[in-house]
């Protein structure tokens, strides 16, 4: 089933242009990865999806994105409502400089959570299905900035998780990150397709290959090929695509 | 070849670096020694002048003395009003000019457009380069007369209060208050410039509004530097003197709004000139306690640096 449909999608950056007429459907409870060279428009795609592309203010852009079937450029989206929908994890751990429970508990409290005993519940909850809870159960009330790189980005994920939302997007979440914790976030990634819809970005074809069911392969701003990860891992159809992948250039 | 064979040559050339190494050495160590030199005087000069007068007229009676006639056949020398009124004084300054001060630093650095920045940023550099007396001079052309008006609005019935013509307590406040308004903008907007953006992303991300994500995010983060420019602006405000000294009317007096008062500052800056014998000593006693207050900031201050430091 298609959770995201994006047409004919352009993007400018004043006059540099970004992204050339992306169209991708992108599948409910799936892992959907995105990978191609540096530059080649894959993280600029990943924010459009959930609009923080906004933020910049020479953006422009054409086409159509539809979550649920539901234009998210439309005029009158409140974009706090969409971004509540359409988590989001970054390339760099970026804790709040507060306890972890408040880091957690950020969200929800914004979204109107004040219950004190749900707020408990679901920053457990978020945090056990980001994989840290046991690491970090007993220390819930000090500085998150104490914690590692890897234990930080899960807890990025745990915090991006407890506004529940429906689409997980993650932009390189493991780039910073030392081979074990790449590979616990790499586990999580398994648990986390049962609920929600995750799209991540990765320089790391190996990630793509193992954790990803569907992969899009981005050059130049244009979607080059897109498919089930094992079919474009194994029988890519363009030159391009078997060139990027078997590491001839990128 | 002879002597100066290459040997002696090499040396030689060391030998000079080394020189000019210790030369320059030397001088940034005088240059530094200067400062510590002159903050030592002062605490050395200020205690011996600033004691004296502690024992001769007592310290109680000084300190919690609430009568100054210095002149008079029978001298009295209390402070007590005095140094309240600098504490009351910079209190209030203080409540009133640094929410203006947070909130106009914030917008400078997260709201305004670059428009309106261009045109309040000067003003700002403006306001902190005004010499102090002109915004006496100010106080005296505006303030004193609305306060005047004020004055005999409120007190219009009343039998006891002395009027002072606008020169009281809530001017020399309203001048302080803006006096410090520069410190607090410029320490407040540079702390929440260095808040790092992913911080903001990541809020946003998480579904928070602007506001919200300054008010619960960036504000927070940016806690400490905010809290050193508070700092700033309160030692700015207790060793301010030219300013206030012509509006708030000079005469020792409970620090009620409306009273014509004299802070630490004032009394030292109002009298010195024909102060001699036991009263120069005391006004040296006020110089001290006003030295003790201004130490006891930057002590506060250096902690709250060093906390951010650790972060």
């Amino acid at each position: 089933m298609t959770k995201i449909k994006v047409e004919h999608l352009q993007l400018h950056f004043g006059n540099h242009h970004v992204l050339k007429d992306i169209n991708i459907h992108i599948q409910k409870n799936g892992v959907t990865a995105l990978i191609g060279p540096s530059g080649c428009g894959k993280s600029t795609f990943l924010k459009c999806l959930n609009r923080m592309n906004d933020l910049v203010d020479t953006v422009r852009l054409e086409g159509k994105i539809y979550i649920d079937g539901e234009d998210i450029y439309a005029p009158g989206v409140d974009t706090c409502v969409l971004r509540k929908k359409i988590g989001m994890v970054f390339q760099q751990p970026n804790p709040f400089p507060m306890s972890i429970y408040d880091n957690v508990a950020y969200g929800p409290r914004l979204h109107g959570v004040k219950d004190r005993k749900k707020l408990d519940e679901l920053v457990e909850k978020s945090l056990r299905d980001a994989a840290i809870f046991e690491e970090v159960k007993d220390r819930l009330k000090k500085n998150a900035l104490g914690l590692s790189g890897g234990q930080q980005q899960r807890l990025c994920i745990a915090r991006a998780l407890a506004v529940e939302p429906q689409v997980l997007l993650m932009d390189e979440p493991t780039s910073a990150l030392d081979p074990i914790s790449t590979l616990k976030i790499e586990e999580l990634m398994e648990g986390l397709k049962q609920k929600y819809t995750v799209v991540i970005v990765t320089h790391n074809m190996q990630q793509a290959a193992r954790i990803s069911d569907d992969t899009a392969f981005f050059l130049n701003g244009e979607i080059i090929e897109f498919g089930s990860t094992e079919t474009l891992f194994s029988q890519p159809v363009k030159k391009q695509t078997e060139d990027y992948i078997t590491g001839r250039f990128g | 070849m002879k002597r100066g064979s290459k040997g002696t040559k090499s040396s030689l050339t060391k030998e000079k670096k080394g020189a000019g190494e210790s030369v320059a050495q030397l001088l940034f160590t005088l240059c530094a020694s200067c400062t510590i030199l002159a903050v030592v005087a002062i605490t050395v000069y200020l205690v011996g002048n600033g004691t004296p007068a502690l024992f001769e007229a007592g310290i109680k009676e000084i300190l919690f003395g609430t009568q100054w006639k210095p002149t008079a056949a029978q001298p009295e020398f209390g402070i007590f009003y005095v140094i309240l009124t600098s504490l009351v004084g910079t209190i209030m300054a203080v409540i009133l000019g640094v929410p203006i001060g947070v909130l106009t630093g914030i917008f400078m650095a997260e709201a305004a457009n670059r428009k309106v920045s261009a045109m309040v940023k000067p003003a700002i550099e403006l306001l902190a380069g005004i010499p102090s007396v002109i915004y006496g001079l100010l106080g005296v052309m505006i303030l004193n007369p609305l306060m005047y008006k004020l004055e005999l609005a409120v007190f219009k019935d009343s039998a006891t209060h002395q009027f002072t013509g606008g020169a009281n307590l809530l001017s020399a406040v309203l001048v302080l208050a803006i006096m410090i308004l520069p410190t607090v903008i410029n320490m407040s907007e540079t702390a929440i410039r260095a808040v790092d953006p992913k911080l903001k992303s990541a809020s946003m991300a998480l579904g928070a509004s602007h506001m919200e994500t300054i008010f619960y995010v960036v504000v927070p983060a940016a806690k400490s530097g905010i809290i050193a420019g508070v700092v700033l602006g309160i030692g700015r405000a207790l060793g301010e003197a030219m300013a206030i000294t012509l509006v708030s009317g000079s005469s020792v007096n409970l620090p009620l709004p409306f009273n014509s008062v004299r802070f630490l500052t004032t009394a030292i800056v109002s009298e010195m000139g024909y102060a001699s014998d036991l009263h120069r000593k005391v006004l040296f006693t006020i110089g001290l306690i006003l030295f003790v207050f201004i130490m006891l900031i930057n002590l506060f201050l250096e902690r709250v640096v060093k906390r951010r430091g650790m972060e």
